[in-house]
Formats: C-alpha cells, sequence, structure tokens
C-alpha cells in the first residue's frame, strides 16, 4: 500500500516538473505559456516542494555520504579524548530545530557515550533547551548505555538565563550560577561535580546550537578569552554556518554545518562504532539528506523556469 | 533623577565591564556584574510575561483586529504557566518523598510534559518546516538573472545547493579526486566558497560590527546617546 502511494506520488511529482519545464521551454514559442507559467498559484509551488520533501522521507532514500575535513576533525576531536574525560554538552536549541540539529546531538552523545566520557549537559539558549538534553538522556544514555549512572557519568544541569552573562561567569566559576542540577539535586551532592570548580576544566565543549544564545557566544566568551585551556567544536543551523566559518580554526576547532553536518559525522561515528543492531536511529541526518537532495533540485529547476521566462519576456519585449 | 539615575547605574556597569577585562584585580567585580545581569535576566521573564498579558488582555477588551487569537494565546499561556509553576501532576523526587513541589516541572508522563510533547513541540517544529515551502515560491519568483551580480549570486547558490547534496558528487564524479582539476568537483567547490569567499566576507562584516558596537556602547556609557532611555514625555 505504501509502495503504491510512493509510486503515485512519485509519478506525480515528475509529471508536475514535466509540465512545468515544458511550459517554460514553450514561453519562447507561446505568449500565453509564459502568462501562465508567470500566474501560476503558489499553490502548487507548494504541492511540489510537500512532494519533494514527502517522497524520499517515506520511501527512507539514503545516499552515500562522503566526510568534509571539517567533520573529520570533530570526530578526530572527540576521539582524542580518554575515558573519563570530561565534556560539555551545551545543547543550544529548541524543537523547531531539532530536524536539523537533532540528528548531530544524537550522534554527539552516542560517539561520547561509546568513549566513555564524562558529560556536563546545560543550555543557555532557551527554557526549553533541558528537553532536548532529556532527548539526548532518554534515546541514546539510557537506551543504548544503561551502565551509565547519572550524577557518576553524566548530569544534566538545565536552563540559565543570561546568555553570554551565564558563560561569561561559568568560564571563572561553574558553581557560583549551577548551585543545583536540573532536577534540584544539590551540584554539591553530585558526585562528577565535586572536582569541577569551571569550563576551563572541560577537556572539550561541544555545543549544537540553533542562534542567540549560542555557539557565537561560546566561541567569545569562553574560548577567546581561553584559548590554551578550553577547545570547543560545534553543530550549528545552515543559516548560522557561514557565520561561524571565521572562527575557524582558532577559536573553533571543526564545524558541522546543517543536516549534511549531522549526516558526515554519523557517517564516520556509525563507521568506526556501529551495528547492524542500530538500525537506523543513528543514520536520522542520512535520512534527512534524501529529503533535501530532492528539495535543492526542485528549487534549482524552479528558479531555471522562472529564469526561461523572464529571458523568453525580454527578448519578445526587445522584438 | 529620573534620568540621571539609569545614566550613571550604565555607565559605572559598562566602565567595570571593560575595566574588569583588561585588568586582573577588576574581574572579580566584572563577575559580580555578571552575576546581577544573569539574576536581571531571570527577572526579564516576569516582566516579559507581564507586558504579554498586558497587550493581550487590553486587545481583547477593546475588542482589536484578531482579539480571538489573543484570547488563544492568553488561555495557553495561563495553563501552561499554572501547570508548570504549580508542577500539577508531578510527583514528588525520590530524594524528598515528603515534599510534594519536590519533583521537576517537566517530569515525563506529567502534563507540563504533556504539553511540551504534543502542543509545543509540535507547531514549533511545523511553523519551522514550512520555511521549505515559502523559500520554494521565493525563488520561483523572486531570482532573476537580471545582472552580473546576481548571475554571480545564482552561480554560488547552484554549486552549493548542489555540493551540499550527493546530487553534486553525482554531477562531477566523473573528475578525478586526485588530479589537477579536483578542485571543480563540485562538493570541493561548494567548500571552497565557504572557507575562501565567504569566511572573508564574513569577517569583514564581523570585524564592522565589532567596530560599530564599541563605537554605539561607548556612546551610550558616557550618556552620548540616550534613546535607550524613551523620550521621556511619558
Amino acid at each position: 500500500m505504501l509502495d503504491l502511494f510512493i509510486i503515485v506520488l512519485a509519478a506525480a511529482l515528475v509529471l508536475m516538473l514535466l509540465a512545468l519545464t515544458v511550459t517554460a521551454v514553450a514561453a519562447f514559442r507561446f505568449p500565453q505559456a509564459t502568462h501562465f507559467v508567470k500566474d501560476l498559484d503558489r499553490r502548487w509551488i507548494f504541492v511540489l516542494m510537500f512532494l519533494a520533501v514527502a517522497i524520499p522521507l517515506l520511501y527512507q532514500l539514503t545516499f552515500p555520504e562522503e566526510p568534509t575535513s571539517l567533520a573529520i576533525t570533530v570526530f578526530e576531536e572527540i576521539e582524542k579524548l580518554e575515558p573519563g574525560d570530561k565534556v560539555l554538552m551545551a545543547w543550544d536549541y529548541d524543537p523547531a530545530s531539532e530536524g536539523e540539529l537533532g540528528p548531530m546531538a544524537t550522534a554527539f552523545t552516542f560517539h561520547c557515550a561509546t568513549k566513555g566520557l564524562k558529560l556536563y549537559y546545560m543550555t543557555i539558549f532557551s527554557p526549553i533547551g533541558p528537553q532536548m538534553i532529556d532527548d539526548a538522556i532518554n534515546n541514546v544514555l539510557k537506551t543504548e548505555f544503561p551502565h551509565y549512572e547519572y550524577g557518576v557519568d553524566y548530569v544534566n544541569l538545565g536552563y540559565k538565563p543570561g546568555y553570554e552573562g551565564v558563560v561569561k561567569v561559568i568560564v571563572s566559576d561553574l558553581k557560583e550560577l549551577y548551585t543545583t542540577d536540573h532536577y534540584g539535586t544539590s551540584t554539591r551532592d553530585i558526585p562528577m561535580m565535586k572536582d569541577v570548580r569551571s569550563v576551563q576544566q572541560m577537556d572539550l565543549i561541544v555545543n549544537v546550537s540553533a542562534g542567540y544564545a549560542g555557539t557565537k557566544e561560546w566561541v567569545l566568551f569562553a574560548t577567546t578569552p581561553y584559548p590554551e585551556n578550553i577547545k570547543m567544536v560545534a553543530g550549528t543551523t545552515g543559516v548560522m554556518a557561514p557565520g561561524m566559518y571565521p572562527y575557524i580554526p582558532d577559536q573553533l576547532l571543526g564545524l558541522l554545518a546543517a543536516i549534511k553536518g549531522a549526516a558526515e559525522y554519523e557517517e564516520l561515528v556509525m563507521s568506526a562504532y556501529g551495528s547492524d543492531d542500530l538500525g537506523l536511529a543513528y543514520r536520522k541526518g542520512q535520512l534527512r539528506m534524501g529529503p533535501q537532495l530532492i528539495a535543492h533540485v526542485l528549487i534549482i529547476i524552479l528558479i531555471i523556469i522562472a529564469n526561461i521566462i523572464y529571458f523568453a519576456e525580454k527578448r519578445r519585449g526587445a522584438a | 533623577m529620573k534620568r540621571l539615575v539609569p545614566l550613571w547605574l550604565t555607565a559605572i556597569a559598562g566602565i567595570v565591564m571593560i575595566v574588569s577585562y583588561f585588568i586582573p584585580w577588576a574581574q572579580g567585580l566584572g563577575e559580580v556584574f555578571s552575576i546581577w545581569f544573569d539574576i536581571l535576566a531571570g527577572i526579564a521573564f516576569i516582566l516579559g510575561g507581564g507586558n504579554l498579558l498586558q497587550i493581550h488582555l487590553k486587545k481583547v477588551s477593546d475588542k482589536g483586529a484578531g482579539w480571538g487569537y489573543s484570547v488563544i494565546l492568553l488561555v495557553c499561556f495561563m495553563t501552561t504557566l499554572f501547570v508548570g509553576l504549580g508542577k500539577i501532576g508531578v510527583h514528588p523526587s525520590p530524594q524528598f518523598p515528603d515534599e510534594s513541589w519536590s519533583g521537576v516541572y517537566n517530569q515525563s508522563g506529567g502534563p507540563f510534559w504533556f504539553l511540551y510533547e504534543y502542543a509545543f513541540k509540535p507547531l514549533t517544529a511545523t511553523m519551522f518546516a514550512m520555511l521549505a515551502f515559502y523559500i520554494a515560491s521565493a525563488a520561483f519568483r523572486a531570482f532573476r538573472a537580471k545582472n552580473i551580480e546576481a548571475i554571480l549570486l545564482l552561480g554560488t547558490a547552484f554549486i552549493i545547493l548542489l555540493g551540499r547534496t550527493y546530487a553534486g558528487v553525482w554531477l562531477t564524479g566523473w573528475i578525478s579526486d586526485e588530479g589537477p582539476f579536483r578542485g571543480l568537483r563540485t562538493e570541493n567547490l561548494s567548500e571552497y566558497i565557504m572557507q575562501v569567499f565567504n569566511k572573508t566576507g564574513t569577517r569583514a562584516i564581523i570585524i564592522g560590527i565589532a567596530l560599530g558596537i564599541a563605537s554605539t556602547s561607548l556612546k551610550v556609557i558616557l550618556g552620548v546617546d540616550r534613546s535607550y532611555l524613551g523620550s521621556g514625555e511619558d
């Protein structure tokens, strides 16, 4: 039943694209075709985009991923760490960007837990951040790493308001602001917090960021003033990524840009530590690259068609 | 007095934060000011909530345009606030079983968790996902190769759009990844654009913004720019 649905959807998408292309080419010969495409109800474009995203999602279309140097750097920085090393997991995103950032957050948690690292989760982005941390804990740590003990191997420090103000304080004194964890337990009573004074004692910061406050604030107020003591890798949304490149490689060691970065990192992690039992749970980034490919191709085709019409009109105007 | 006190507060806070960055003995004071800032940021949530209530209650009472949406907003806001602050349906934490409010507000299975999981999460994800439709529509209607700059932008967009997917790898996969032409493979071109053109352009913008922030901040600290205090007529 599902296969039939997918075939029908795929056929509809191909037919619609074909119709639009023929109309655009016809625009050079028949002016009325130009008007038809120009005045096309935008809801037809919405339908095309819906099909472009839905078909690969339903069909679980995946493509091979060739990791780029930035993803390899992120992977290698975590690989360098020894079991028991401290990693600050700064989860600065919310459900709006979960689709883009969730897969990399899952892969980061899986990779760090596989390495036996101590994970300190916190968020400064939004009061919704702790739920994102809960997702990582429930979906990865509790299912794949049941031996990971709360307070000994990982801790959820929750959300603190103040944006970069929080970073500015915790780089020199973490317990000044974090007197309790997310559940109200005093940080003095949490074993893995006992020998932690500040963020400078973390061996690496892993930041997943959707905006303000996020990667930029960690770079400006943590890694820049303390370049010898604080190292950081990050994963950001596609919109944010271009703004983060200037900080690479000194203030920011590596960057996963959007779902493409997540898919590349997943490939590296799963190649090194994956098994058949894990299924597609840790390849969600790669699964979401299917819709991205079709959607990008659709956008390119739409732009080309629109430009064909533009030039056809221009030519007619000149003639 | 009404304007003088905020002006002095701003000047002192600004100068302390600058001095604490450059002079080691003043770092402690800078930290104290940062903690005050964090406390104020927490209190700002109350201010924000109060402001939201005030605006929408007024809209409902005036029966302004779209007042029905304001009613929905107010009901949702008050329900979430009540359920979250009151920790409704939350079991006490195992550490303090006798304290009824000791459980965490977003406990799995609780009403707040339910509101988050089945209302907030899908709604915000839907809002963000809708961008794809508008991007496609906007690309179709607005992206025209009208001049050289637009052609350059269009070409760059195509390379990045293809380079960020397997389509790019497939299109230029016939170019050897070892030889002198490896830079022409779409994925390498895309990476080159991001690492060189984007990086240099963004750096220039960041430096410009930083200089602008420094100059504006100095104006505010020295009391030259007082626009943040309002017109003073109220």
